[in-house]
């Protein structure tokens, strides 16, 4: 029983980390009131960038930058879109969706011989142990050995909360998205905020691909990213938009789906197609019961038009 | 000047730069991954235009794309984004396959009954996201996210079933030829109509009729295109619907109940969907539902499709069209060229990226304008 208590915990850890670093992606975005309805096309692109990266260099970090490097870059299209020239946010996303994922099966094809899946990364993200250099160990502790992605995406939550609540580019940030004519009348940038939350959003959102081609299944393939941009997108909003709500979203979500794995290995007779629906089923039952109405940043997806009013 | 001026304020002229755009960005990155862009062109008009049986596949590509178009364009004109669509198509396809196989009616009759069915259920499955809404203040994004999970493994449940499930495959049972929506269909498979049409004399005819699966789904899609607009600019349940769409306060204050008209946009929009559904499997082969990894996807291009025609009904003919013949002739660039056919997802978001920036051709027009007034003072 405690065995499996702790396996469940570490398949929750290895699916939220994507979701987790997704999401974050996502709250720095809408905060600054810019919906990002492309976070899957930047996955995608993190995912194909990541694990190409890293199957040339042969190492797992510089194929997690390189793919945040790749998702900010989309994501500065979706900024010049909808912060420079005001447009419809929710279009402009979609359209990232379609590019990103455009771009990256065709970049693919044009690296690996045709193919539309990457070769296998010779060296995945390390978990834990790994990365600090310990030998492996069985029992218990062996629990312990986490995927690093996790920790980064741990890591980052904390750092978004400190800057978004502890920080006055934080507080800029908050006040773009609530009331973009008041920050401006403060001498605060505006359009240079939210270029700044829209890039940062691809970065994580890039970072968060990786983590599913790096660590969960060390290549590319054109279904590696399913729907993950689209769930990490409704946990900002089950997450009432702040990084630490999304973070325990995303950990409940996983937590589902671990659940799936571990009730389909036999414990329990129920059909798999069923107990598959759990986690949505159960993202649908919290949201009614604990989490009720859910309220968007002011400003979320109005483009900022300097003197209307 | 001035006819430039109006002409960039015009929707449709954003939406012709827009997908000219598609073209030459498309053109650039062929032209960096080192293949000829014209002849990438070339070989996909002729994809869809050099036989008639292309440019019949295109339109049977189109037709599920031309209702969930329909159903996305009309809840965005109600205000709600319905993401969602992928599952109620999904529902639509469950139900169409569920009612085609186990009941037997006469031909017609089993096709209307089958449309009724997919069209209550999935309208049900949208119903169900304006519950949540409503009732429960739950985004529309988020819930239609999950119920399109929940319904995919919904059909992968139903498959499981023995009474439908079909041995020895991974999918169900064809549903019966009664419910076809097929052209010609049972005078086509008969002894006079094959001698009829392999005689030699009706190369189109036989080419068409023979190895593709023409159906009337366009027509039912056409229909409900202009049903689409009637209801939004010609009946008062339509004018409550967009005045919800455009204010809810506003409408609140202007005495309309804005939860019940929430929950009726949706399922109005859900059974759009569904029809969608029930006409890729009562009109195309395999005439049946499979075993679902992935999303099959006909929501999700209707967004591209809603988008491409600007939420206009008439529109999303138009675009689901032109949708569908990028699709379809972006596979023989593939087989012709060995060119990778993802180069269509570039352009289709490409056209869509510059329709979002739309305003910017507007923004341009007021700058003309300016500029054309600052001479005039002179």
């Amino acid at each position: 029983m405690a065995s499996n208590i702790f396996l469940a915990i570490t398949i929750t850890f290895m699916y939220a980390a994507p979701l987790i670093l997704t999401a974050l992606g996502g709250v720095v975005s809408e905060r600054s009131g810019v919906i990002n309805i492309g976070l899957e096309g930047m996955m995608v692109m993190g995912a194909f960038t990541g694990a190409a990266v890293g199957y040339y260099t042969a190492n797992p970090w510089l194929g997690f930058l390189a793919a945040g490097l790749a998702g900010g870059a989309l994501a500065l299209l979706h900024a010049v879109a909808s912060v420079t020239f005001k447009a419809n946010q929710t279009i402009s996303g979609v359209a990232l969706n379609f590019i990103g994922q455009g771009l990256a099966l065709f970049l693919c094809r044009l690296f690996f011989e045709g193919a539309t899946m990457s070769k296998t990364v010779p060296n995945p993200m390390p978990k834990l142990f790994g990365f600090l250099g310990l030998p492996q160990v069985d029992g218990i502790l062996a629990q312990l050995n986490v995927d690093m992605t996790f920790i980064i995406a741990v890591l980052l939550t904390v750092v978004i909360w400190f800057v978004m609540y502890r920080t006055k580019w934080g507080l800029r940030l908050r006040a773009v998205g609530e009331h973009p004519a008041a920050a401006d009348t403060l001498g605060v940038n505006v359009y240079a905020v939210r270029y700044a939350a829209v890039f940062i959003s691809g970065i994580l959102a890039g970072f968060g691909g990786a983590a599913q081609s790096l660590a969960v299944v060390s290549l590319f393939t054109p279904t590696v990213i399913s729907g993950q941009g689209f769930i990490a997108m409704a946990a900002v909003i089950f997450g009432k938009w702040t990084p630490h709500g999304a973070m325990l979203a995303c950990l409940i979500f996983a937590f589902a789906q671990a659940l799936v794995v571990l009730l389909g290995g036999g414990a329990v007779q129920i059909s798999p197609q069923l107990l598959s629906m759990l986690p949505y089923v159960l993202t649908i039952l919290v949201l009614v019961l604990f989490v009720g109405k859910a309220v968007s940043p002011k400003a979320d997806g109005v483009p900022y038009e300097k003197g209307a009013r | 000047m001035k006819q430039i001026e109006k002409a960039l304020r015009r929707p449709i002229t954003g939406i012709l730069i827009s997908i000219v755009m598609g073209f030459i960005v498309g053109a650039v990155v062929l032209t960096i991954a080192g293949y000829s862009p014209l002849a990438a062109y070339r070989e996909m008009i002729l994809g869809v235009f050099s036989k008639p049986k292309y440019m019949v596949q295109v339109i049977i590509r189109a037709t599920p794309l031309i209702f969930t178009g329909l159903s996305i364009s009309f809840a965005f004109k109600t205000g709600m984004f319905n993401i969602g669509a992928e599952g109620q198509a999904i529902m639509g396809m469950v139900t169409a396959a569920v009612v085609g196989y186990c009941i037997e009616l006469p031909p017609v009759i089993h096709f209307i009954a089958v449309a009724l069915a997919a069209i209550v259920v999935a309208g049900l499955w949208g119903a169900l996201v304006g519950v949540l809404k409503a009732k429960f203040g739950i985004h529309e994004v988020i819930s239609g996210i999950m119920l399109n999970w929940i319904a995919l493994y919904f059909n992968n449940f139903m498959i499981s079933m023995p009474w439908l499930k079909k041995p020895e495959a991974e999918a169900s049972y064809e549903v019966l030829e009664s419910s076809w929506l097929v052209v010609l269909n049972s005078w086509k498979t008969s002894d006079a109509g094959r001698e009829w049409l392999l005689d030699g004399t009706h190369p189109v005819l036989s080419d068409v009729l023979i190895r593709t699966d023409l159906n009337y789904g366009i027509f039912l899609a056409i229909a409900a295109a202009a049903l689409v607009w009637f209801l939004l600019t010609r009946t008062t349940k339509g004018y409550e619907m967009r005045a919800v769409g455009s204010g809810a306060d506003v409408a609140r204050f202007a005495g309309i109940n804005v939860n019940k008209n929430l929950i009726l946009s949706l399922a109005i929009a859900g059974a759009l969907a569904g029809l969608a559904g029930a006409v890729v499997i009562t009109g195309t082969m395999p005439h049946r539902i499979s075993v679902l990894t992935a999303q099959p996807g006909y929501g999700f291009d209707g967004i591209s499709v809603a988008l491409m025609a600007n939420t206009s009904p008439f529109g999303v003919i138009a675009s689901a069209l032109l949708f569908a013949g990028l699709q379809y002739g972006g596979s023989s660039i593939q087989a012709e060229l060995g060119a990778p056919s993802e180069i269509i997802n570039i352009v289709i978001g490409t056209i869509i990226f510059f329709i979002a920036m739309s305003g910017a051709f507007r923004m341009l027009a007021d700058y003309l304008e300016k500029r054309r007034g600052r001479s005039d003072g002179k």
